[in-house]
């Protein structure tokens, strides 16, 4: 009896566990879109992805990673739409074939935040080179992502225009936490460090400790994202149909609407700015 | 039908019907120049036997005089370093080992029931037995009331005589054991020894290792006396316990110590 | 850090609510993991134990080998995998990545070696008890393994609860082949670095603690079946 009661428990538990290998969910048309952390982290997709399901019955899988890793898995066509936020790597993505068309969609913009003590002494800046050349010649703390992330990108580009060499930095005042957003910023909270983040991630961020932003405002800051359809010429695994709908949707009415009326703690995240077709 | 079941009751009978009594030939045992070395030591050295005939045969000798390599090496879980055994004028194989059976000194058990023991050797020889069969032969060795406990949690005594159950189960036509009654009560050690007298008027020929005197005297037709790797005798048990021959045997059974 | 009490409260507001995206999740977990065991115990305890019992040029290469694959970094596994099922890889075709095949392939790869190595281990501590009665049997190898394995029955759950430990607490490889889809692919260990990296650390504590207390019964679970088991059956 006991011996037999057991046997049926474990097959079930077995059976129960071998499906979960079957597609799960009842949604056979469904896309993926490799994506960036500080989309998925600000709370966007939780609202966005819903209301184009419900019109249109499409399931929206998002993969959130660096645009680093999301443009180098759309090469390789793991995924139908690409959404992350570095226009020179996405027009590269573009120009090299593996994308069909960029669309501009909505931008906000990068802000540096640093601890309260501020001992680069750039609190209220609006200017980003100053600032960062200060936290250089202060040998403050600075957490840089390094991961290759669209952030990064953005924010290597910055200390260039700056004429700081970071590299000579790297592992002294200059931390390459090689890791998400998120995870970064948990590092910056940490060790008291200067850190580059767009507003979204940063408003949404839950552990910000003794962090504030110290500079925001500056041209240079701007964060804009693009969407583009994997090229479907290139693989043809890509839902170009879905995928097509599903851009669509994000550079119509519907999905500027939903992406303006984001908001946490009253504040607008992303701003919507598409039909300012670019490429 | 009818016939088929009739068919069937006729081959389960010719299955069960207990083996013909082997001829006293039946498993010659011939070795020569026998010797087993190991790189520090050379623990059979030279050694020279017949067996010819299926009389109860006790190996003794002192502690280390190689009686447990001896009778592996006869069963064939040693390869010699030199020499030859012929049992029926073939060489120890796996062909041999399934018409032997041998116990150990140490019982090793399946961790299982003890009928389930008995299922297991018996289904490795094909040989098919019931329930009521195998409880018998349980029986005959105070095991009965035991058949569906788990076989390691049995004491020594009752492992070491299903250890022998199992062997006889496969009615073996040679049986080897090795100090099979160390550390034994004496009843188990009554039990195993009139299991054994029975397999021995049943026709098996049986080789048992002992360093136990009074078994030695109770059970042996023949004894073969090691010492130092070596055959220092061999002699009919009579003629043994009354006028050992050799000076090895003699002092071992005034209890003086050998080296 | 307020972070450690608010963690504790959430855990239990959580484990009491039976949150349903939590269950989901919770489900999801317990089911790759499940699988992935499964797969592992079936590749992986025959393997062991015909390294435990046979002899052959190169065997202890061999242990050696699955002694060290026992500390493969999920995130090479998962990399490996996700090239492996990768559109623009050999097996692309199978449309597997982002599932959770693709998360049960890639746990199943980290588990497997843990498998081989130690219930290789356990048989061969066996084997040295049964062999030479075995040899004087004449027990036939594929007998022999069989018998060897299920007689190891009540360490081999242990061996199994290793592996399980290893597959449920991972992250770094099923975040890569799986995608940390929500509703789709999103485990406890990957929502635990999503809530990570949104800074929600009592968040992410909390379903720490809620992984350790669903780890912790399927533990309890195992023992009290093996214990009773070995009462009943055989020691």
């Amino acid at each position: 009896m006991f011996k037999k009661l057991t046997t049926a428990f474990a097959t079930l538990a077995l059976a129960w566990s071998l499906q979960a290998g079957e597609p799960s969910s009842a949604a056979d048309r469904f896309i993926i879109v490799q994506s960036t952390t500080s989309t998925q982290n600000s709370g966007l997709f939780d609202v966005l992805l819903p209301k184009f399901t419900e019109e249109t019955g499409i399931e929206v899988r998002v993969i959130a990673v660096g645009t680093g890793q999301a443009i180098k898995n759309a090469t390789n066509g793991d995924g139908d739409v690409l959404f992350v936020h570095a226009k020179p790597s996405e027009e590269k993505f573009v120009a090299d074939g593996w994308g069909v068309k960029r669309f501009d969609v909505m931008y906000n913009d990068f802000v540096i935040v640093g601890p309260k003590a501020d001992p680069a002494g750039i609190k209220g800046s609006s200017d980003a080179d100053a600032a960062l050349k200060k936290i250089a010649e202060a040998k403050a703390p600075f957490a840089s992502r390094g991961d290759d992330s669209g952030t990064h990108k953005k924010e290597l580009s910055l200390w260039k225009a700056a004429g700081v060499d970071v590299k000579a930095a790297s592992g002294d005042w200059y931390r390459e936490t090689g890791s998400g957003m998120g995870a970064t910023l948990n590092a910056a909270a940490g060790m008291g460090a200067y850190a580059l983040t767009d507003r979204a991630t940063w408003i949404s961020f839950k552990n910000k400790g003794d962090l504030a932003i110290v500079t925001e405002g500056d041209d240079q800051l701007f964060n804009q994202y693009g969407v583009i359809l994997v090229n479907p010429e290139k693989h043809a695994a890509v839902k170009a149909e879905e995928g097509q709908l599903f851009i669509d949707w994000l550079i119509g009415p519907e999905g500027q609407k939903a992406i303006a009326d984001y908001r946490i703690e009253g504040q607008q995240l992303f701003f919507p700015n598409a039909h300012k077709e670019t490429n | 039908m009818l016939e088929a079941s009739a068919l069937r009751a006729a081959n389960h009978r010719v299955e069960e019907a207990p083996a013909p009594l082997p001829a006293a030939e039946r498993n010659p045992l011939v070795v020569r120049g026998l010797v087993f070395e190991t790189p520090r030591q050379r623990i059979i050295d030279g050694v020279d036997l017949e067996l010819p005939d299926n009389r109860l045969t006790v190996l003794m000798g002192p502690n280390g005089a190689g009686k447990s390599v001896l009778l592996r090496l006869l069963h064939g879980l040693l390869t010699p370093s030199a020499g030859t055994i012929l049992w029926n004028g073939k060489p120890p194989d796996g062909r041999t080992r399934r018409s032997q059976a041998m116990v150990f000194q140490a019982p090793v058990l399946l961790r299982r029931s003890v009928l389930s023991n008995l299922r297991f050797a018996l289904g490795l020889r094909g040989l098919g037995c019931s329930r009521r069969e195998m409880l018998s032969l349980l029986g005959m060795l105070g095991l009965e009331p035991l058949a569906d406990r788990p076989a390691r949690l049995l004491s020594g005594g009752e492992q070491q005589r299903l250890c022998l159950a199992r062997a006889l189960a496969l009615r073996p036509e040679v049986l080897l054991l090795d100090e099979p009654c160390a550390n034994l009560d004496p009843a188990s050690v009554l039990m195993i020894e009139e299991a054994l007298m029975k397999a021995r008027a049943a026709g098996t020929k049986i080789i048992l290792v002992t360093h136990d005197l009074f078994q030695a005297r109770r059970v042996a037709e023949r004894i073969v006396f090691l010492h130092r790797g070596r055959i220092a005798e061999i002699s009919p048990a009579e003629s043994f316990f009354d006028t050992a021959g050799s000076p090895e045997a003699r002092s071992y059974m005034e209890g003086r110590i050998l080296v | 850090m307020q972070d450690f009490g608010a963690a504790f409260g959430l855990a239990f507001h959580l484990l009491a609510g039976m949150d349903a995206e939590l269950v989901e999740i919770v489900g999801l977990s317990l089911r790759v993991t499940f699988a992935a065991v499964f797969v592992s115990c079936a590749i992986g305890l025959p393997l062991g134990a015909l390294l435990a019992v046979s002899r052959f040029p190169g065997r202890q290469v061999l242990v050696v080998l699955f002694n060290t694959l026992m500390g493969l970094p999920p995130v090479v596994v998962g990399l490996l995998v996700y090239m492996m099922l990768s559109n623009a890889g050999p097996l692309g075709v199978l449309r597997l990545l982002y599932t959770p095949s693709a998360m049960i392939i890639a746990q199943a790869i980290l588990v497997t070696p843990i498998i081989i190595a130690l219930s290789r281990q356990v048989i061969e501590d066996l084997n040295n008890e049964y062999s030479e009665q075995f040899r004087s049997l004449v027990v036939p190898f594929p007998r022999a393994i069989a018998a060897l394995l299920w007689d190891a029955r009540f360490t081999l759950v242990t061996v199994a609860l290793a592996g399980f430990g290893r597959a449920v607490a991972e992250v770094g490889a099923v975040i890569i082949v799986g995608g940390n889809i929500n509703h789709v692919t999103r485990v406890m260990t990957t929502a635990i670095a999503l809530e990570t990296s949104k800074g929600d650390l009592a968040l992410a504590l909390a379903l720490g603690l809620v992984l350790l207390i669903i780890a912790l019964g399927v533990n309890i679970a195992a023992q009290l079946l093996k214990s009773t088991a070995r009462r009943r059956a055989y020691a």
